[in-house]
């Protein structure tokens, strides 16, 4: 991707395996770049990994050795930027690998994605992050940023060295998959970010409500005996953790926004100066608690829950006015033996990495309910959220794009996954929107199968 | 009818054929040789990962009065956590070509997942909190013994109703057959959304004598130290079925084991409005009812689950 952002003591904040630099004619796709003038038809010429002209289409011409693609009919991109996912490295390579992850990624048009720490030696000091790193410029298919927890062994008693950790590149700090419970603890790392930078991401859930819920609390739980999750399990913690950055100045993100109330504590939070951003998922964008109820599929478990078609409503309008800042997968791969077993026993967690844009496309801009620059441009709003560059689609700009089919009609997991899991929440469905070649850090990452047979 | 794992899976003309046969099995019982042929050489499988006495044995009975034969696998609720899993443990006892598996779980779902992973035909005993669909066909044929038909009786279902799955499956079938439920706990035993299930919700035992069926359910003793109630005492001051709040011509119903002096007071379990011991005669009956349903006449399972 871009250059790396002013480092603390030169740590770049994304690392990848090398890959050979594309050069690439994408003939006549209709160029959609939402933060700059680009909504037509052009020509896109990348030389060296970089982009390096941009026409009328039809006006340039391949280079010799370049690889053209044919874009007519279809969309260009700048790449989408992913502010939470689990590679599950190190610890738990049976559900993914930084291979896999990245591969996954990569189908679903991302260029780049953040890693979280909740792994098994959890990321919280300097050597795991470090050789996590190692790995990564080793493994990774497109650029991988982490985040370092923000308690040691995300118990929510100490903090970890956070000073050391950003020095190592850690792009922030969270302890997602737990919330931050005690107070003073969170209050203490804001007032370390000062120190070290970096953004704390937080996973809010008050655990005295949520319990031992695996739904949604509502109609379905009800109906289902299942123990519920009420929806202010999560934004009461929103409006605390609020309270407090407002107190110590700091920056925060909420992480994987799931219910109406955590809108409104947002924009409230927003309304008073407070440095506070927000992600959306694709399943909670997209589906609600009452596909539960239709099938009792542990695919369809993750934490937050699942929530009602007005919770769902509530986070589709704040993305829309930018009370949500980003969409983010939370993608959380899970091995078939765990998931294949009893709801209340399933661990939580969807893969959504190969199907954001496609469920987002299907569900919400063909039907007219959102405009498709907008969702373009929450789809990469996380980067500048996690101090990244944002990808551009702009002469000079490392090339990190992705060549998508709108009209392709495609069933999830038809073909299987290029996740190493197959816990997708989407499974089954019908989506429209195929991704067809991706482009990160300069390098062709990702072809899908058919289209690159034709292209050859 | 393949399997019968939620209430749902029935309709009211469903239930009134089953429970018609239950009566014509009532018979059975009475004879001194209490066995019919209606499933020999069947196999029925009890797999049981929690502990029921009733239950089980109440099966156990139905089956073999039908002359089924019966295994018994019981395991403790851990089990599945110490190694097998439950996908591992059907697969396995589906060798032994069981006709229908009898399941009862901890967990929500359980019964449906069994049914997908075995070729046999399923009957869900109980799964976790979710459903219990044969006590509410048994509680339903007691009711009809009693009181014929259940259409307009105004039906009071007392005690915990977020632990429990016999509230969960009879407030949909006393409803699929006209009744009218109410459902009356202290706020924090009542789910938040419950009304969704046709019943409306009350928090004190005020206005008790409209109702002609007054069940009250299992008061569990962890609830307690879960803070669900403050106190026992305090529950069973404002919640416990007494001689003073049963009226004469209200019956009383109970799924089993009772805590004597929690839910209910000793003199109404033993007066004759309740219907406790009859509700576990209609066990028998109506499971022998619901086995033949979903057996007799229907050739064995396709065997390519098992051996694919």
């Amino acid at each position: 991707m871009n250059a790396a952002r002013p480092g603390k003591r030169g740590a770049e904040p994304l690392l990848h395996r090398e890959q050979p630099p594309a050069d690439l004619l994408i003939r006549a796709a209709h160029v959609l770049d939402p933060r700059g003038d680009l909504d037509a038809p052009h020509d896109v010429l990348v030389r060296g990994g970089v982009i390096a002209e941009i026409g009328a289409p039809g006006s340039l011409d391949a280079p010799e050795g370049a690889e053209v693609l044919e874009g007519e009919g279809r969309h260009l991109f700048p790449g989408f930027v992913d502010p939470h996912v689990h590679l599950r490295v190190p610890g738990q390579e049976h559900k993914e690998d930084l291979d896999s992850g990245t591969r996954a990624a990569a189908a679903g048009g991302f260029v780049a994605v953040v890693a979280m720490p909740n792994t098994d030696p959890v990321v919280d000091d300097a050597s795991v992050l470090r050789s996590l790193r190692e790995a990564a410029r080793r493994e990774a298919r497109i650029p991988v940023g982490f985040l370092a927890a923000i308690t040691r062994g995300l118990a929510g008693d100490a903090l970890t060295e956070m000073a050391e950790l950003s020095d190592t590149g850690a792009l922030g700090f969270t302890d997602d998959g737990k919330p931050v419970h005690r107070a003073a603890i969170l209050r203490k790392a804001l007032q370390y970010q000062r120190l070290c930078g970096g953004v704390l991401a937080l996973h809010e859930e008050d655990p005295s409500l949520s319990g031992a819920g695996a739904m949604h609390e509502g109609e379905v739980s009800a109906r289902l005996g299942l123990a519920g999750i009420p929806s202010i399990s999560e934004s009461t913690m929103i409006a605390r953790d609020a309270a407090i950055a407002g107190y110590e100045q700091g920056r925060i993100h909420i992480q994987h926004l799931s219910a109406r109330e955590s809108v409104e504590a947002i924009a409230e939070a927003k309304a008073r100066g407070v440095q506070i951003s927000g992600e959306a998922s694709p399943h909670h964008l997209c589906l609600t608690h009452e596909a539960i109820r239709e099938r009792l599929d542990t695919r369809l478990k993750m934490n937050p829950p699942l929530r009602a078609e007005s919770d769902r409503q509530a986070l589709i309008e704040g993305l829309r006015d930018g009370t949500i800042d980003c969409i983010a997968t939370d993608h959380a791969p899970h091995a078939r033996e765990e998931k294949e077993v009893p709801f209340e026993e399933a661990p939580m967690g969807t893969t959504g990495l190969e199907t954001s844009f496609a469920a987002i496309y299907t569900e919400l801009v063909v039907p007219g309910v959102l405009p498709l620059g907008l969702v373009v441009e929450r789809l990469s709003a996380g980067a500048a959220l996690m101090g990244l560059a944002t990808p551009r689609i702009a002469v000079g700009e490392t090339a990190a794009l992705c060549l998508l089919d709108l009209a392709a009609e495609w069933q999830v997991g038809e073909a299987g996954y290029e996740s190493r899991s197959e816990n997708c929440c989407f499974a089954g469905h019908m989506l429209r929107g195929r991704v067809l070649a991706t482009v990160a850090a300069g390098s062709v990452v990702y072809r899908e199968r058919a289209f690159a047979l034709t292209a050859a | 009818m393949r399997h019968l794992l939620s209430i749902e899976d029935l309709d009211r003309p469903g239930i009134e054929r089953i429970l018609d046969r239950a009566k014509s099995f009532t018979e059975v019982s009475e004879r001194e040789v209490k066995k019919v042929p209606a499933l020999r050489g069947r196999r029925v499988l009890n797999l049981f990962y929690e502990a029921s006495t009733r239950t089980r044995s109440s099966f156990e009975l139905a089956a073999k009065t039908l002359s089924a034969e019966v295994i018994n696998f019981v395991s403790s609720g851990s089990s599945v956590e110490k190694g097998e899993s439950l996908k591992d443990t059907v697969q396995t006892l589906s060798a032994y070509r069981p006709d229908l598996i009898v399941v009862r779980t901890p967990y929500v779902g359980a019964a449906e997942l069994v049914a997908r992973w075995s070729p046999a035909a399923v009957i869900n005993a109980g799964d976790g909190k979710h459903e219990h669909p044969t006590q509410a066909l048994l509680d339903v044929h007691t009711l009809r013994e009693r009181l014929g038909a259940l259409d307009g009786l105004s039906i009071w279902i007392v005690g915990d109703v977020l632990h429990s799955r016999v509230a969960r499956s009879n407030i949909q079938a006393f409803t699929m057959l006209g009744a009218k439920v109410t459902v009356c706990g202290p706020p924090t035993l009542i789910p938040r959304g419950v009304e969704a299930l046709g019943c409306d919700v009350r928090y004190t035992l005020d206005g008790l004598d409209e109702a002609d069926v007054v069940y009250a359910l299992r008061m569990q003793k962890e609830r307690m130290t879960e803070s669900f109630v403050p106190s026992l005492r305090e529950y069973a001051a404002r919640y416990q079925i007494d001689g003073r709040r049963l009226g004469a011509r209200q019956v009383l119903m109970h799924p089993g084991p009772v805590n004597r002096g929690v839910e209910l007071a000793a003199e109404v379990i033993d007066s004759p409005q309740a219907l406790i011991g009859q509700q576990v005669a209609a066990g028998v009956v109506v499971r022998m009812a619901v086995l033949y349903e979903l057996l007799a006449g229907r050739t064995a399972p396709d065997r390519q689950l098992v051996t694919a």
